[in-house]
């Protein structure tokens, strides 16, 4: 049967093709919906780990005990994998061990653009790239099958593009594979220095055996067809190059990584002129010019996506540019969504003027006008203990002025260390978590504080203000982030602390919870002055006319959050009734 | 035969759900096709661009500069947004529902009408309806996405019955009826403009 499927899809039914027992991730775009669409394959186990560690270490379990296991993150998130990931490369696998890692050129929701593929020399481990949907399940099921073969986990690369892109795919039966059991070898699996010095030296050996593998391997292709123009590339560029240049020859890499020597050599000695054509950084350029091949490489960005217009940009010299003349339209930013109870605290933050270390997820969206409530956005975590490090660095004094404000998701991942750290240290600084019961920015998953597993059973819901009591805070408040002036007086009252002090604001996302959602409210234009200050909260569903000098709310937009209601100060705002006059 | 699309809209006007059903048309009319969309914060009142390609044999998922035929255009000033993909002979069809950026409602931008005049004249030929209006008038403002693929479907190659089918499959059940009379509807604005 042949389907449109788009890439993450056809990873989730990849893993069923070939047999998966486990599947542990974290959320994060571009890779979430591989692990999400699992929820339709009962034979598999998948769950929502914390965090990528965590994600990778489970999986790495399940591979111990001679299944197959599999775990899915987008590219920063191997860098909190990455310690694991690092040694799995000596311990090497029982069953089969796929890491399937999304990039994000273009950093269409990413705070960074890194170029995931170092990570497989870094950690001396193979990996592949699919170039469309039907690769990315073919390539999944091989990867399995190197993975035992190699006895190592193996890397799939991914990028946006790739990831969220639909194209045909032929479903097959699930692959009928051996089961194994656990494995009992110390020798194998425990990372002290002696076993480690033994293993790393297998790694080296393995390193080779793999290279001599991908010479011979069908995976990667050469096409043959001109004599005279030629290219290397892989994943989603090679669809960008057969675009541009259908007639030209192309040595298609699925391995990125390690490189098939020898058959590029011998590619280049059938083709007259070769470029090599990739996205972000100069990796195979780099890995070419290290084993002395003469290679072509055009000028080209490092920054942003690739795209059939740049290849024909750097090599059809007489190319009409088509620009587009209206650059100067109103943008439309993502926003937090009409009705957020959130909102309320960000409020509350921008008129007390506070500093806020930020983190990762909707609330980075308080950084926007007229908000501006986010001076930091680092990383998955960061944001309490950067709050900590200014609290040490002004002996205690810029804490009165400052908070840290991370989700419930966030927190749960890798920013519960940093509070840890922070009472442990005698800190002083004020941690704000917004607890809007789910993990809302990567499209609403669950997590441990939802009470919800992944496959939509019901578990034990963590409870924050009983978290944070037996890491021992002394001051835990809980408040409603749409209550604008408790808000802004327990703001007050924590940052003056000379203590450390957790704030929780509980109300569930609109999207996660619809029951929050209420009847709209609308304006009435003889109360309203036109004073805006109802603007200042950012709602994309108030609106300000200026020929008529008042606000008015788009019904359609509106939620019934009521935080407007709390900041007019002319009581115009009130229930929306249909007007019979 | 290679045919571009290029939707565009703003998040939550379905866009994602017009352009899988115009891809399985494709597919169940034995054609390759590829499409590609940037979602993910499209949610939260963004910009959303989908492109769909649809051929013999198609590579890449995303449309070139100036290689678009069809620019679909959900919002009335989508669509000035991505004028680097027109031709002379590219079509737009002008949903001329419209829904104010953030900007615009905060007072700090103006509403781009004088530029939608302009823009709309760049192309040879422009279909424009209020498929809100249309929606509205059939009874449920969600089939907004079925009267632009009607519109749509006029210039395709495709059969009737395999539009058909695959709305049927593809929308809410209790919502099919409505969503075949919408596409219904759209098809009589190209039709019989």
């Amino acid at each position: 049967m042949i389907t449109l499927l788009s890439g993450n899809e056809a990873f989730a039914r990849g893993a069923y093709e070939a047999n998966v027992k486990v599947v542990s991730s974290y959320p994060g775009t571009p890779s979430t919906e591989i692990t999400e669409n699992l929820r339709n394959y009962p034979l598999i186990y998948a769950e929502w780990a914390v965090n990528e560690k965590v994600a990778l270490e489970v999986a790495a379990g399940a591979s111990l005990a001679g299944k197959r296991a599999m775990t899915c993150m987008k590219h920063v998130g191997l860098n909190v994998a990455a310690d694991p990931l690092m040694t799995l490369s000596y311990t090497g696998v029982n069953g089969g061990l796929v890491i399937i890692v999304c990039d994000d050129p273009g950093m269409h929701s990413s705070q960074n653009e890194q170029d995931s593929r170092h990570y497989a020399m870094f950690s001396k481990l193979p990996m592949l790239e699919p170039s469309d949907s039907m690769e990315a399940k073919e390539f999944l099921i091989q990867a399995f099958e190197i993975s035992e073969k190699f006895e190592c986990p193996v890397l799939i690369r991914s990028t946006t593009r790739l990831s969220h892109s639909k194209s045909k795919v032929e479903l097959k039966e699930q692959k009928i594979t051996k089961e194994g059991n656990i494995e009992i070898n110390p020798d194998k699996w425990v990372m002290v220095p002696a076993n480690a010095k033994k293993k790393h030296i297998i790694v080296e050996e393995r390193l080779k055996q793999l290279q001599i593998f991908f010479e011979t391997a069908e995976i990667n292709k050469t096409e043959l067809n001109s004599k005279n123009l030629g290219f290397i590339c892989s994943g989603i560029i090679y669809q960008y190059v057969k675009e541009v240049f259908p007639d030209a020859s192309i040595f298609k890499l699925a391995a990125v990584y390690p490189l098939p020597i020898k058959r590029i050599n011998e590619f280049l000695t059938k083709v007259k002129d070769v470029y090599i054509i990739e996205e972000l950084d100069p990796f195979l350029e780099r890995e070419l010019r290290a084993e002395g091949l003469t290679v072509r490489t055009p000028k080209r960005p490092i920054c942003g996506e690739m795209s059939p217009d740049i290849i024909k940009n750097i090599f059809l010299k007489n190319k009409k540019t088509t620009k587009n003349i209206y650059n100067d339209l109103p943008a439309r930013p993502p926003n937090l969504c009409a009705g957020c109870a959130h909102r309320g605290i960000f409020y509350a933050i921008s008129k007390l003027k506070l500093f806020v270390t930020g983190d990762i997820g909707c609330y980075t969206l308080g950084y926007l006008s007229p908000l501006n409530a986010i001076h930091s956005c680092i990383c998955m975590g960061a944001s309490i203990s950067m709050a900590h490090g200014i609290d040490k660095a002004t002996d205690g004094n810029y804490s009165k002025k400052a908070v840290a404000v991370i989700g419930d998701s966030t927190f749960l991942h890798t920013g519960i260390n940093g509070l840890i750290n922070a009472v442990y240290n005698k800190g002083c600084s004020t941690v704000i978590i917004l607890d809007n019961r789910t993990t809302a920015m990567t499209g609403h998953q669950d997590n441990p504080a939802t009470g919800i597993t992944l496959k939509g059973e019901s578990t034990y819901k963590l409870n924050f203000i009983e978290l944070a009591k037996a890491l021992g805070l002394k001051n835990i408040t809980t408040v409603d982030p749409t209550d604008v002036e408790k808000c802004i007086t327990i703001l007050k009252e924590e940052t003056n602390k000379d203590e450390l002090s957790l704030i929780i604001t509980t109300k569930a996302c609109l999207y996660a919870d619809k029951s929050v959602i209420s009847n709209p409210h609308s304006i009435e234009w003889d109360k309203c002055t036109g004073c805006k200050l109802c603007l200042k909260l950012g709602c994309p569903a108030i609106s300000f006319n200026i020929e008529e000098n008042k606000a008015s709310i788009d019904i359609t937009l509106c939620t019934g959050c009521t935080l407007c209601v709390k900041v007019c100060k002319f009581s115009a705002i009130s229930e929306y009734t249909t007007n019979d006059d | 035969m290679m045919t571009n699309v290029l939707m565009v809209g703003v998040g939550g006007q379905g866009i994602i759900l017009a352009s899988d059903i115009l891809s399985e048309v494709a597919l169940l009319s034995n054609y390759d096709v590829k499409k590609n969309e940037i979602h993910g914060m499209s949610q939260r009142g963004g910009a959303v661009v989908s492109h769909i390609r649809i051929g013999n044999k198609v590579y890449a998922p995303i449309i070139s500069e100036g290689a678009a035929d069809f620019i679909i255009s959900f919002e009335k000033m989508e669509f000035l947004r991505y004028m680097e993909y027109i031709n002379n002979r590219t079509m737009l069809l002008l949903n001329t529902q419209v829904i104010y950026p953030l900007s615009v409602t905060s007072g700090k931008a103006a509403y781009p009408n004088s530029l939608i005049e302009d823009g709309i004249k760049r192309f040879t030929k422009a279909y424009q309806f209020d498929a809100l209006e249309l929606a509205l008038s059939i009874g449920n403002p969600r089939v907004i996405s079925s009267i632009i693929l009607g519109a749509l479907s006029v210039f395709l190659p495709f059969s009737y019955s395999i539009w058909e089918n695959t709305i049927i499959n593809r929308v809410p059940k209790n919502t099919s009826s409505l969503n075949i009379k919408g596409f219904n509807k759209g098809r009589e604005i190209t039709k019989n403009p």
